[in-house]
């Protein structure tokens, strides 16, 4: 028996993969969920073998659930129209199913799904993180946890990030909160008229900048808003000198 | 080539009075030299015939082929060229035509110059009329043609804006249609007639038709349906307005996009029941037409001042009136409003 868990915000939606799913008694459904928060909770206290997700979702989407995820399960995504996310899962071979969708096309998917089970393959959820970061519509903001909670982060609002072993460290007004990505991911994905990479381990928020001082032999530190204070090194400092159009 | 000029009848009629005149004077002239009255008017009849053959030669030439600036020099020595042929030719038969008389001939030969100066200034005018009319016609028709082309790009822009009926809301409602029809069959044709009368109306109107509020409003309402089928208890909507104002008119499929904009945003951006409020009222002659939905105030501050989604509203009212202060969107605490004026103007 293998446990399933359905995320989409629309009820008759969820109801669609539930009567698709009487054809395989293999397959139980332990939890429905109207939104990724909901999702979340439910997975950490189900660990569901497969989970049916909806893209488009109130507060954060399919993605930035699966981001808040450290292990996350297998998935089959669902969408009625979202050329972005097509191309994303199509990049990374993964299943996907195009509301409205048929029984015949649904079979298949969970064919797929219990042959990867069997071989042992699994899609690499990551890599398709990596991409959908740099969709439009999420683009805009950082989601993250905090213990149990969830903050949605607006780009605009971070003051700097700071590179903290495999995590990156995002100071904002409120303190700062962890991501577990790269710093070269935040540096290829924040727009870059906003946030230079002043130094290896930083990332800074041009606009927050109010001067830069030199501190000790070669080096500089900016001094944010804040008062924050975020290490420049000597290119960190060539490149900010060029985007202030100092 | 270009109309005839011959096409106006009133520049029919003008040509044919100045060929009147110019024919009477020549007449008198030469009557007041004391020539008999039909020498005068022979002289008169057969030089102007001539004349009249040459300007029609010119005019029927000019029709046809348009001398670039360049060639305008050419041109006016061809002119000249017809002058001297036509007085020629009418110097010729009239000698033959008054061979006994040896004053006039005396006379025609003395005023040779004279007939060649008034030709040539007279063929010249002509061409000069000519041409400026036809660069006049052809920048009148460039000019429209200008216009047309502009029309046209502005036609095809309001009917793209127009057609943002987003794919999304289709197949979704779609994807519900199909959940009903094994739960709820019923339903399931309520729906279905429900969006094919929707989408008839988006097809069936023209972005430059004006519709009353109530029409539109009645158009809405099957939108407002398949939304809260879709969306369940989760959408609240509610929709004011009055007699006075449901009469008032507002460009077709307009306040949908509006609304859509509003329930995306409400529904994405925050849990449980979203309301969204949908009031009509008059102001100044205006239709003041207020769209409100809740929001986040903490993840979605950046986004509200922007005004979100509602680009192609804002562009669509400037092509339809030219005026940029037609959508206005403000918040109130964590209320979103996006407000559109509807001058009553227009029809």
């Amino acid at each position: 028996m293998s446990k399933v868990i359905l995320i989409d915000d629309e009820p008759l939606a969820r109801l669609v993969v539930a009567e698709y799913l009487q054809e395989h008694p293999s397959l139980q459904i332990v939890e429905q969920c109207g939104d990724g928060f909901e999702g979340i909770k439910a997975i950490q206290q189900h660990q569901p073998d497969l989970i049916f997700l909806d893209v488009q979702m109130p507060k954060i989407n399919g993605f930035e659930m699966l981001e808040l995820l450290d292990n996350p399960p297998s998935i089959i995504f669902t969408t009625a129209f979202d050329e972005y996310a097509i191309k994303a899962f199509e990049a990374h071979a993964i299943d996907y199913l195009l509301k409205p969708f048929s029984q015949e096309r649904f079979n298949k998917a969970i064919q797929k799904w219990k042959e990867q089970q069997l071989n042992n393959t699994k899609p690499d959820t990551n890599a398709l993180l990596e991409s959908a970061a740099q969709l439009p519509y999420q683009s805009d903001r950082i989601v993250v946890k905090t213990g149990s909670k969830i903050k949605i982060i607006p780009i605009l609002d971070i003051f700097y990030l700071e590179a903290a072993d495999e995590y990156v460290k995002i100071h904002t007004a409120e303190g700062y909160f962890l991501k577990k990505k790269t710093m070269n991911f935040f540096e290829q994905n924040l727009p870059t008229q906003q946030f230079a990479r002043c130094h290896r381990s930083n990332i800074v928020n041009i606009s927050q900048i109010t001067r830069i001082e030199p501190y000790e032999k070669d080096n500089y530190v900016a001094i944010l808003r804040s008062g924050a204070q975020v290490a420049v090194s000597r290119t960190g400092y060539v490149k900010l000198r060029e985007v202030l159009g100092l | 080539m270009s109309a005839s000029p011959f096409s106006h009848k009133k520049f029919r009629l003008v040509f044919i009075c100045c060929w009147l005149v110019i024919i009477t004077q020549h007449t008198l002239l030469l009557y007041f030299y004391e020539f008999s009255w039909v020498v005068a008017l022979t002289d008169s009849l057969i030089s102007n015939g001539i004349m009249l053959l040459s300007t029609l030669l010119i005019m029927t030439t000019l029709r046809y082929y348009l001398p670039a600036t360049k060639q305008y020099f050419n041109f006016f020595v061809l002119c000249f060229v017809l002058s001297i042929l036509s007085i020629l030719l009418g110097r010729w038969f009239l000698g033959l035509l008054f061979n006994g008389d040896e004053f006039y001939r005396a006379f025609l030969q003395r005023s040779f110059a004279i007939r060649l100066s008034i030709a040539f200034l007279f063929l010249g005018c002509v061409s000069l009329i000519c041409i400026i009319w036809r660069r006049q016609q052809d920048q009148t028709e460039m000019d429209s043609r200008k216009a047309d082309a502009e029309k046209m790009a502005k036609d095809a822009e309001l009917f793209k804006l127009r057609q943002q009926l987003q794919p999304h809301f289709l197949f979704n409602s779609l994807n519900s249609i199909n959940a009903l029809i094994g739960s709820q069959p019923k339903e399931a044709r309520r729906m279905v007639q429900q969006l094919s009368e929707f989408l008839r109306g988006t097809i069936k109107k023209d972005e430059t038709q004006w519709v009353t509020l109530g029409e539109e409003l009645q158009h809405l309402q099957l939108y407002l349906d398949i939304e809260t089928i879709r969306f369940g208890n989760r959408l609240q909507t509610i929709v004011e307005t009055t007699d006075e104002a449901a009469s008032m008119k507002i460009p077709a499929l307009l306040l949908q996009p509006v609304v859509e904009n509003a329930i995306k945003f409400g529904l994405y951006d925050t849990f449980g029941e979203t309301t969204i409020r949908i009031i009509s009222t008059i102001e100044n002659n205006h239709l003041i037409i207020s769209v409100q939905n809740p929001f986040d105030t903490e993840t979605s501050k950046s986004r509200a001042g922007v005004g979100f989604g509602l680009k192609s509203i804002e562009r669509r009212l400037y092509l339809l009136f030219a005026r940029t202060n037609l959508l206005n969107t403000k918040t109130a605490e964590n209320i979103f409003i996006a407000e559109l004026k509807i001058p009553q103007t227009e029809q």
